[in-house]
């Protein structure tokens, strides 16, 4: 089935499959003030899912529910709870094996008890999207925002982009899809969120229309056999690599390694076409810039803001793609800069390693304000790290009370 | 996937693969009287196995893939271990993800399949050693068997972690000295099948492998049963010749060893009461077919 036939058609639920780029660029926003929870449901409400999966976990527990309310609306194909996070992402990953498109959400602890699931998705081909509401990993418990979780899945193989705000979200769900199923790609993609900030704050959000969703996932587009025995039942190997202690084994091993991160780089050009480019700049000539992601973006353009007030002018890079990385964009986008303040929600500043690796001069790079653990991160503790870079004595605000 | 799926070309059936142009012509898919007597007669969906020489594995692998009822459209589900080598060669869609997850992964396989394929039948069997299915993924089997989900579990139970060179398992028997069962193992053999029965499976049997007939009907039931009804589960011995230091020759005397009335192999089944109504009414529809098979021919 060529689903791009489907277009025009209409869902059992009346909605009409739409052309994506149609339905994202073209046809009529509605302004919605929503909590992030109910944007995903929104936005899942137009995604044409085949299967999701739920688990309680906080702060996705919301989200996961809603969707269900959506099922028993008849818009989802198929839900339901799972036993745990590690069963979830299994669950998730046969139902793409069988070729659904399929959707989950996790948090924290829940992203870490499910880590084995995620290389192995990537390496299976399965363009499943996954939802990450981030908090507290660590002990003692914590269900508090927290980015550190994110840290680990840049190493998986999947794609990972990091939203700032309840409409990059819901944007991002829908070509999220588009970006994960080509053919080129496919390959999961983990949409992070920093938790709460993001999943429990109302926000004007601009929606498509409810009665216009994607066409469906055609799985005879992946690069790799649905497991749905509708093709021809191939040996997949007269001789079965794993465990062989030769030279084949290794090489094939380490090719398809080497192929799931070059599928990564290739979404590359999709990706900047949906997202209009994996980064977002304001005012790259200033001498000092903010470059993270998240909501670490928002505080950083308060900052900005504060700091315009009093004279000092300082840009902005917005990290929109983790994986892929932007490398060449960081690199251009800071080629001037001085300073380069990169504020984070975890305690080991993974974005600053990151950027650090990137770029030329890396002693530019200040490595904070960091905070951790729910935190949050007042505009002015940016202000503050901005002012002491520059040695200008300030008003000290965290040290008060 | 009906047989005319698989069909060549005609002007490229010289040049295709000698298993490929085997599969197209001698296949068993669609005969619904296909079972273990095919075996060397007609096309097997699994040929060279890589396990040890006289491994009862491949000899249930091939009962097996020569009972099921509708191999043209199941997917089987493994897991890690000796299992996960055979694989690779068996000519039925199937996955290997990781290790114990094998009842998750077949609960989203097996709903997939049904929204993508309404009012069509696609059958989900998963075949995953003791260690996978009763040690590190307990939660996800018997998780599965609560949901009700609508496929077979078969273990393979070799009594030990075969794979990783015999370490002691949750399906060993009491007192059996191995690799981190130094003193021996100090609890007994897990009862799996009573457990399955009162997890809500709907058909159990514990048995050996030794009688490819046996495994035949037991293997058409479990599906059938799974297809139409809910979970089912057979825990098959399959001795690990290697482990328990006996030759090549000595697996099926082991298997029929352990099966005697008194053995923990004796054959064990239940059905549930609306699986036997269901057992019932498919032999009585075969029965009919089978006699108007018969005036056909006279």
């Amino acid at each position: 089935m060529d689903s791009s036939s489907l277009i025009g058609t209409k869902n059992r639920k009346g909605q009409v499959y739409t052309d994506t780029a149609i339905m994202m660029n073209e046809s009529p926003r509605t302004p919605s003030f929503f909590t992030g929870s109910e944007v995903i449901k929104e936005a899942i409400r137009r995604a044409s899912i085949d299967v999701m999966i739920a688990y309680p976990i906080t702060p996705q527990s919301e989200a996961a529910a809603l969707i269900g309310e959506l099922f028993a609306e008849g818009y989802i194909g198929d839900y339901f709870r799972g036993e745990s996070e590690f069963a979830v992402m299994s669950q998730c990953a046969g139902a793409a094996f069988g070729g659904a498109r399929v959707f989950t959400t996790t948090a924290g602890p829940g992203t870490m008890r499910a880590m084995e699931n995620f290389p192995m998705w990537a390496g299976a081909r399965l363009p499943i999207q996954m939802i990450v509401t981030c908090r507290g990993i660590n002990s003692p418990l914590s269900i508090q925002p927290d980015t550190l979780e994110i840290a680990y899945l840049l190493q998986t193989g999947m794609l990972v982009w990091h939203a700032e705000t309840a409409q990059d979200f819901y944007d991002w769900i829908l070509m999220g899809y588009m970006v994960s199923e080509e053919p080129d790609v496919h390959l999961p993609l983990a949409l992070c969120c920093d938790g709460f900030f993001v999943t429990h704050t109302k926000d004007i959000v601009e929606l498509t229309p409810a009665d216009m969703c994607l066409p469906p996932y055609d799985p005879y587009r992946s690069p790799v056999p649905c497991m749905d025995m509708e093709c021809p039942p191939v040996r997949m190997m007269r001789d079965p690599f794993v465990m062989k202690s030769n030279y084949i084994s290794y090489a094939t091993h380490a090719s398809w390694q080497q192929e799931v991160w070059a599928a990564v780089e290739r979404s590359r050009k999709h990706t900047i076409k949906w997202l209009n480019g994996l980064i977002e700049t304001e005012n790259v000539d200033a001498e000092i810039l903010i470059v993270t992601s998240g909501t670490a973006v928002s505080q950083g353009r308060e900052a900005i803001r504060l700091l315009d007030e009093e004279g000092i002018r300082v840009g902005l890079v917005k990290i929109k793609t983790l994986r892929p990385w932007p490398a060449d964009e960081i690199r251009e986008a800071t080629k001037n800069a001085k300073y380069i303040i990169v504020p984070e929600f975890n305690v080991v500043g993974w974005m600053a390693r990151e950027i650090r690796a990137t770029i030329h001069d890396s002693e530019r790079v200040i490595a904070g304000p960091r905070v951790c653990g729910g935190m949050t991160m007042p505009p002015e503790v940016i202000v503050e790290e901005i002012k002491k870079v520059l040695g200008i004595r300030a008003t000290s605000f965290t040290g008060r009370g | 996937m009906s047989k005319e799926r698989i069909q060549i070309a005609p002007e490229f059936f010289d040049i295709m693969p000698v298993e490929y142009q085997d599969l197209v012509s001698k296949a068993t898919y669609g005969n619904e009287e296909r079972g273990w007597k095919d075996i060397g007669t007609s096309k097997e969906l699994i040929e060279e196995h890589s396990l040890c020489a006289g491994c009862p594995e491949s000899m249930a692998f091939r009962y097996i893939l020569a009972s099921l009822p509708n191999p043209e459209d199941t997917v089987m589900v493994g897991s890690t271990g000796c299992t996960s080598l055979v694989f690779p060669h068996v000519a039925l869609h199937n996955i290997h993800s990781l290790f114990g997850n094998q009842n998750a992964v077949a609960s989203g396989l097996k709903r997939a399949l049904t929204v993508r394929f309404p009012g069509r039948i696609k059958d989900v069997v998963v075949l995953a050693g003791d260690g996978a299915t009763v040690d590190i993924g307990l939660d996800m089997t018997l998780q599965a068997w609560f949901r009700q989900e609508k496929f077979t579990t078969i273990c393979f139970d070799n009594e030990l972690y075969a794979n990783t060179g015999g370490q002691e398992s949750g399906l060993m028997q009491k007192g059996f000295v191995a690799k981190m069962a130094p003193m021996g193992k100090s609890f007994d053999k897990v009862r799996l099948p009573e457990i399955a029965r009162e997890s809500g499976c709907h058909y159990v049997v514990n048995c050996t492998v030794s009688k490819p007939s046996l495994v035949e009907k037991v293997i058409r039931n479990a599906v059938l049963i799974a297809r139409e009804i809910g979970p089912t589960y057979l825990q098959l011995y399959t001795p690990c010749i290697l482990e328990i230091g006996k030759d090549s020759m000595e697996g099926l005397q082991e298997m029929r060893d352990s099966e005697k009335p008194t053995g923990r192999f004796a054959f064990k089944e239940y059905v549930s009461e609306p699986a036997k109504q269901l057992l019932a009414e498919l032999a009585a529809k075969n029965k009919e077919r089978k006699e108007a098979a018969k005036q056909l021919v006279s």
